[in-house]
């Protein structure tokens, strides 16, 4: 299960941040070889998100993050990463339930007001966000309560594990 | 209160009222995994501890996104597969079979089916009326092992369709107008509906071009009704007892209507590297392409073969443009050759690949070189997509491909038709 409250650096990235952009399809022979592929994590367009990020960092995105195809592997490599939770103003469907089913945590809000390098503290259970750097207070979006109890299990698989079914 | 598509089909399938906004779990009929993402998805069902598949017959394994494989590790991941299904019986379609979203919408989807898959475009199936849609490996594994899923109910908009496509103007020109007028996120967590009068004259191979792309503006599902074309299809395809009529109610609560005349559309591109960078043909003409691509689960079918053979019968491609055709199924493949388009289509110098995914997602079949550009009939442009950052894609119809093959170039398809 999550930490209820995180704290850790943003790194930011731009709009519309697809799957493919996250972990390209040419590497699709890694995928039985998680280590391996993770490597390969934002390779074209943040090349150097890789060695930047440090356990807790939080991954903070503009609009639409994660269109585009429905590969599991994406969220898989950030949560790899070292990443404590995803921030962005909007994420595509399938990104956002398969980051959850990962049991990383996902917050819609104004990341215009972070900016890279900022500190941030999370409150995941009252879904606020306080940036330390600014002093500024963000609130975000609810999701549905069967997402926060899949998130609370750490995931889709440590959820269905325990209670066999679904609950809503 | 009056029930969209959406609302009906999920109405139906969870035993209740569902209304949009609502979180209901719903019965699956049909879930599928291809092979890039099938891995994961096994290893996830495996872990959940479930053991057996709720329903064995409903549950397929498709290898076609690195058909025949380019690689030792996506050989193995076929090896994987293949003893999956030995083990727990559900149904697999070997490497030549086809693309998944084809052999679903030919062999399975039905009017208010609902069917996950881990793919996006498994939208597709939303030209048969069935709520068909993407998800990731966790999802359908549990759906694998539980035989339902949980959805959120959408809001639906309908895409109010009126008048006929002029002389070299195909759905795929529409669907990607459309994109350019809903955006790239514009219908995320929604129901893209289809309507209108114009859908009397619409044929299942101009819907599933349709539906296909409804997750390029965000939508869960692409939703068309189940009427006489979906009844004759399902004919045609020997499940004509599967058909059962679906449509919205007349007071169905839409949250945004976008009509769109045909009449008034012209040939569309999109434009690298987003698939909502729509121009019209006229404005791009004369770019240099190094490759043409016809085919994948968006135009890889019958009539798209056609209208290309046609337009490159009895001419060659340019000599610095490569043309890759790509059948979406077997059937497809079969057919086209027993109609001359295969014959037409080597001839004016194209290279055939294997029904399958080929070139689309950039593992094998069509890599792009740095600089490269390629002309494609798929759903995606992003960056990397064809395995080369450094390339451009744009995405047209298979008219807009042929003619551009010709000359080279890209062209607007009226002038060969």
């Amino acid at each position: 299960m999550p930490d209820l409250v995180l704290k850790g650096k943003a790194i930011k990235l731009g709009d519309n941040i697809s799957t493919d952009d996250i972990i390209p399809g040419r590497f699709a022979h890694l995928r039985s070889n998680l280590p391996e592929l993770a490597r390969h994590i934002l390779e074209d367009t943040a090349p150097e998100f890789a060695s930047r990020v440090k356990s807790g960092d939080f991954l903070v995105a503009g609009k639409n993050l994660g269109l585009g195809s429905s590969r599991e592997h994406a969220p898989v490599v950030i949560k790899m990463s070292g990443v404590g939770a995803i921030l962005a103003k909007s994420a595509a469907r399938i990104f956002f339930r398969n980051a959850i089913n990962q049991g990383l945590p996902v917050l819609l809000c104004d990341t215009d007001k972070i900016s890279d390098g900022d500190e941030l503290e999370i409150n995941l259970t009252g879904g606020m966000i306080v940036n330390l750097t600014s002093g500024f207070t963000l609130s975000c979006s609810k999701m549905p309560p069967i997402m926060s109890a899949i998130l609370k299990e750490g995931g889709l698989i440590p959820y269905i594990q325990k209670h066999r079914d679904f609950k809503l | 209160m009056g029930k969209t598509l959406a609302e009906k089909i999920l109405s139906l399938k969870s035993h209740g009222e569902a209304e949009a906004g609502d979180v209901v779990i719903a019965d699956v009929d049909l879930a599928f995994v291809q092979d890039t993402t099938g891995p994961l998805t096994i290893r996830q069902f495996k872990e959940s501890g479930f053991g057996a598949l709720a329903k064995p017959q409903q549950t397929i394994i498709f290898l076609d996104h690195a058909a025949p494989s380019p690689a030792q590790q996506l050989s193995n991941d076929h090896i994987l597969l293949r003893r999956f299904a030995e083990e727990t019986g559900c149904r697999i379609y070997e490497v030549g079979e086809g693309i998944c979203h084809q052999l679903v919408a030919e062999n399975f989807a039905n009017p208010g089916d609902i069917i996950v898959g881990a793919d996006s475009h498994t939208v597709t199936g939303g030209a048969l009326g069935a709520f068909a849609t993407g998800m990731g490996s966790s999802d359908v594994a549990v759906a694998l092992a539980l035989g339902k899923t949980w959805f959120r109910v959408p809001e639906s908009f309908l895409i109010d369709l009126k008048g006929v496509f002029t002389r070299g103007v195909y759905a795929k020109d529409l669907i990607l107008y459309l994109i350019s007028q809903i955006g790239a996120d514009g219908a995320n967590y929604k129901a893209l509906e289809f309507g209108g009068e114009a859908l009397a004259q619409m044929t299942m191979s101009q819907r599933l071009t349709i539906a296909n792309m409804a997750v390029e503006a965000g939508a869960k599902v692409g939703l068309f009704p189940g009427d006489k074309i979906t009844q004759d299809f399902l004919m045609e395809y020997g499940r004509g007892d599967n058909y059962k009529p679906l449509y919205p109610d007349t007071a169905a609560n839409y949250e945004k209507v976008i009509p769109v005349n045909l009449d008034q559309l012209e040939p569309m591109l999109s434009l690298p590297h987003a698939v909502d960078n729509v121009r019209p043909v006229t404005r791009v003409k004369g770019v240099k392409i190094q490759q043409a691509f016809i085919g994948t689960c968006t135009n890889g079918r019958l009539e798209d073969l056609a209208v290309a053979a046609e337009i490159l019968k009895g001419k060659k491609r340019h000599p610095g443009t490569r043309l890759l055709i790509a059948p979406a199924s077997r059937q497809v493949l079969i057919r086209a050759i027993e109609k001359g388009y295969i014959q037409s289509l080597i001839e004016a110098g194209a290279a055939i690949l294997p029904p399958g995914c080929a070139a689309c997602l950039g593992l094998h079949q069509g890599v792009l070189g740095d600089g490269e550009v390629c002309l494609s009939t798929a759903n995606r442009n992003f960056k990397g997509r064809m395995g080369n950052p450094e390339a451009m894609i744009y995405l047209a119809s298979p008219a807009t491909a042929a003619a551009s093959a010709i000359r080279g170039e890209i062209t607007d398809p009226r002038e060969f038709t």
